[in-house]
């Protein structure tokens, strides 16, 4: 990939909306086969300490590169703007055109956080949809950039305790479109459970489910009280409240519609990725389906009766560059069973 | 805290799944997929490598099983290295060991002609001990990637097996192009087919269909207020499709040599973007109103009667040129081409649609090997404006307004626009607002394979071709085919490779208009 770059030590936004500007001319009349992406400004507001870490994290995300991203380093004791912008682009194939991604990183200290929408609003693409992701905390500039802001994207399992973060992401869902990372880390779970419940004689056993069990990396209970949310809210399940993941698993009760109750367990499992391990879901009659991750995808295992059948469900792991790439492309879409599904994590959580 | 929609289910609807709400990948049900030609070239580069991409992503059933069917006698093992082989060189992305390794860990293979009852007992055997491992039906897939004259045989074996039916499953037929060499053949393919299974267990491909720009066409059209009222004959004043391409018809003089211009990319491809820029809206984009939509506007595209060919038609041949900078050859020089063939390696067409919104707009379509380079794109041509009040000295002047939509090699849209030229005088010339779709999308298109497959498995044949729209399709190309047939006498008009095509081809445009530059 070839770069076209500009660094300005103590600078302002105008000037760095002249350079990109510039930039942009420049390349065009020098290539008239290179067009800059249009589709997403992503916002991150990062401790000046990690900037490197984010930025490799950004880097790992795949295809789904925002087409202008503003890194914004926050530093203790900087009072000046110190920015670099660059325009990446690679060469076209015969008769094509290469999509060239804009990368902005600007150096700023803590005061400037409480007014960020007016260094922000200059350098970004007026027409796009805008997402903002403050991965160190950094409420200062959520508040100041919630007016401009159409998407967050946060991970509500990166609190200590599930319940802070599942609340942050509820609050936030006032002022725009939340994209939550732990949600995202249980999208094949979902797909799997919905595609093995398809079939209509399974459809049938969703009415006689009475037990799930949700295994999960410690840490990521966020991620397993969204997949337990999940159910509840497209099954009509209401949980009871308060799951205490204090010392060891945690177990819930949910009324059923037929008045009928099912247990919900979430059992801490040993594993590097964060995430989800397992999910078990047990019904009246003695059927039972388990699918747990396996390499090259998961491993399935039904009971019923004497009979137990396994085998590989086939899908390669996103890792965690590809499930903040996907975090990225969620911006564009809109998944209508988010917010109820937080909202019973959060009635579990207490 | 806002709650979106999505509303928490408070009881079930019978025959419903609510877990698939929200999720944009739907669930497929359980399916073994018989892969009849798994040895050849589409099977090689676009079949497996497409099985492979829906499997990283997680896109194949739950339960997915696959047999390859070939004449060549080897054992599972070698076809499943057949496989890895194919999926390593053609895949889009690099494969995943673990995901390569479970999806072709059990694949079998069954070899014998597709004549011999032993290949449908085989199979049959084969598909039983699947549907006994799953403790399911699983849903059955026939994809005849074969020539086209196993598609009645094959049909033919799998209902004599009793594996043209599953009770509490579905069985379903993909049949790959060319799907009959003219009308009555088509005719006669559609009758055998539909002797042995219901017309909504066929499913024709056309894996132009599964482009998404292509299907974008739609979204183009009915997704924006701003074109809809001017796509009609009060505003366009003519309309070009061009599917141009730049190479020869290297190793495949046998199947080209039967086929030739028209069959092979004008009575399919073409004449389905024909139908997609036409039609009326459907009602909604469930296969059959979609297909029935399309399948009137076809139906009134009026075939001309084999005499008048020449007024509408042109057919012609590469002869030798410069192609890229180097030599190529003419086509009579190609291997295995006949030294008199008169099969055309292009073809320019004028055709009307005769209905209210269409009547008396041209639609003029051209193909061609060995043109000067590889396009493929739908010019729409809006008429003039009504009145000039600008002087048109000193510039090209306003032309008419065009909308270009590009299918390759750069998918896009462009309009172009009457602009005034910087200075003191009130000069225009055209300038283009352009949209490509990489700079405004992340995501990568599929390939139109894996889109195709998915849909058959799914049982959706919104982007397969029905019945009587082959028919309506091939109902456009057969008099053309008849009046050529009674020309064969007379040597095709020659264009050099590398050149724009045949002179002959501006006859068909009238005064005043000239095919857009490739």
């Amino acid at each position: 990939m070839s770069e076209d770059v500009w660094s300005a030590s103590d600078t302002t936004p105008e000037a760095i909306d002249a350079a990109l500007r510039e930039l942009l001319r420049e390349r065009h009349a020098a290539d008239r086969t290179v067009a800059p992406a249009r589709v997403l400004n992503l916002i991150v507001v990062v401790d000046r300490a990690w900037k490197g870490e984010i930025a490799n994290r950004l880097e790992r995300v795949g295809r789904y590169h925002a087409s202008r991203t503003v890194l914004c380093a926050v530093e203790e004791g900087r009072v000046s703007l110190d920015a670099r912008a660059s325009m990446g682009y690679d060469a076209p194939g015969v008769g094509g055109v290469s999509v060239m991604r804009e990368q902005v990183e600007i150096d700023m200290g803590p005061e400037h956080l409480k007014a960020l929408d007016t260094i922000i609003d200059p350098v970004i693409v007026s027409e796009l949809s805008t997402m903002l992701w403050c991965p160190h905390g950094h409420r200062e500039a959520i508040v100041a950039l919630r007016g401009m802001v159409d998407v967050m994207l946060l991970d509500s399992g990166d609190e200590d305790l599930a319940a802070d973060g599942l609340r942050e992401a509820a609050e936030l869902q006032a002022s725009a479109y939340v994209v939550d990372l732990a949600w995202l880390r249980t999208t094949p779970w979902r797909e799997r459970l919905a595609a093995s419940f398809d079939p209509s004689d399974r459809l049938r056993a969703l009415d006689g489910l009475e037990a799930v069990e949700v295994r999960h990396r410690e840490g990521s209970e966020a991620s397993a009280l969204l997949l337990a949310g999940w159910l509840c809210s497209r099954l009509g399940w209401k949980p009871e409240m308060g799951a205490s993941f204090d010392d060891g698993p945690a177990l819930i009760s949910a009324a059923k519609p037929d008045g009928r109750d099912i247990q919900l367990r979430f059992e801490p499992s040993q594993q590097d990725a964060p995430g989800l391990a397992g999910v078990t879901v047990g019904c009246s009659g003695g059927f039972s389906l388990s699918l747990d991750r396996a390499p090259g995808g998961l491993r399935a295992r039904e009971a019923a009766g004497d009979s137990e059948r396994s085998w590989q469900i086939l899908g390669a792991s996103r890792g965690e560059g590809g499930i903040l790439g996907e975090g990225v492309r969620q911006a564009l879409l809109r998944d209508p069973t988010y917010a109820p599904s937080l909202h019973a994590a959060l009635e579990m959580a207490g | 805290m806002t709650v979106v929609s999505g509303e928490p289910r408070s009881g079930l609807e019978p025959g419903e799944n609510p877990l698939v709400e929200g999720l944009e990948r739907l669930p497929v049900h359980p399916t073994a997929l018989v892969i009849f030609g798994a040895t050849g070239d589409l099977a090689h580069r676009k079949l497996l490598p497409a099985l492979y991409n829906l499997a990283h992503e997680g896109a194949l059933p739950e339960r997915f099983e696959l047999i390859g069917v070939a004449r060549r006698e080897q054992e599972h093992e070698d076809f499943r290295e057949v496989c890895r082989e194919s999926i390593d060189l053609y895949s889009r992305r690099k494969p995943d060991p673990d995901v390569l390794a479970g999806l072709v860990s059990d694949v079998r293979y069954v070899a014998g002609t597709f004549d011999d009852d032993a290949v449908y007992a085989e199979l049959g055997r084969c598909l039983a001990e699947f549907d006994e491992r799953a403790g399911r039906p699983l849903n059955r897939v026939f994809y005849l990637s074969t020539a086209p004259q196993f598609f009645p045989l094959i049909a033919r074996k799998l209902g004599a097996a009793g594996l043209d039916r599953r009770e509490h499953a579905a069985t379903r037929l993909v049949v790959e192009k060319p799907f009959g060499y003219d009308l009555a053949s088509a005719r006669e393919l559609n009758s055998e087919l539909l002797e042995v299974l219901a017309e909504d267990q066929i499913f024709r491909i056309d894996h132009y269909l599964g482009k998404e720009t292509v299907q974008n066409l739609l979204a183009l059209r009915f997704a924006n207020a701003l074109f809809e009222p001017v796509w009609n004959r009060n505003f366009i004043d003519n309309v070009q499709i061009t599917a141009a391409e730049d190479i020869g018809i290297g190793g495949r003089a046998g199947y080209y040599e039967g086929a030739g211009a028209l069959r092979d990319l004008v009575q399919n491809h073409m004449l389905q973007l024909l139908a997609l820029l036409t039609m009326e809206p459907p009602s909604s984009f469930e296969a059959n109103r979609l297909r029935d939509e399309k399948l009137k506007v076809l139906e009134s595209i009026v075939p001309p009667s084999p005499e008048a060919v020449d007024e509408v038609a042109v057919r012609a041949q590469y002869a030798a040129g410069v192609s890229g900078g180097k030599p190529a050859p003419g086509y009579l020089e190609e291997p295995g081409v006949a030294p008199d063939s008169h099969t055309e390696t292009y073809v320019a067409l004028r055709l009307a649609v005769s209905n209210w919104r269409w009547a008396g707009v041209p639609f003029y379509l051209r193909t061609g090997k060995r043109l000067a380079r590889k396009l493929t794109e739908i010019a729409v041509t809006l008429k003039p404006v009504p009145h000039l009040a600008f002087q048109s000295t000193g510039s090209v002047g306003v032309q008419p307004n065009q909308i270009i939509l590009t299918v390759q090699p750069d998918e896009g849209v462009s309009v172009s626009l009457g602009a005034k030229i910087p200075g003191p005088r009130m000069r225009i010339r055209p300038v283009n607002m352009e949209f490509h779709y990489g700079t405004s999308f992340m995501s990568e298109s599929p390939e139109a394979y894996e889109r195709l497959i998915l849909d058959a498995m799914r049982g959706d044949a919104t982007l397969f071709t029905r019945n009587d729209e082959i028919e309506a399709l091939w109902g456009i190309i057969d008099p053309i085919l008849t009046g050529w047939q009674a020309e064969n006498d007379a040597p095709l008009p020659q264009y050099p490779a590398g050149s724009a095509g045949p002179e002959e081809a501006s006859r068909l445009l009238g005064e005043g208009r000239g095919w857009r530059r490739l």
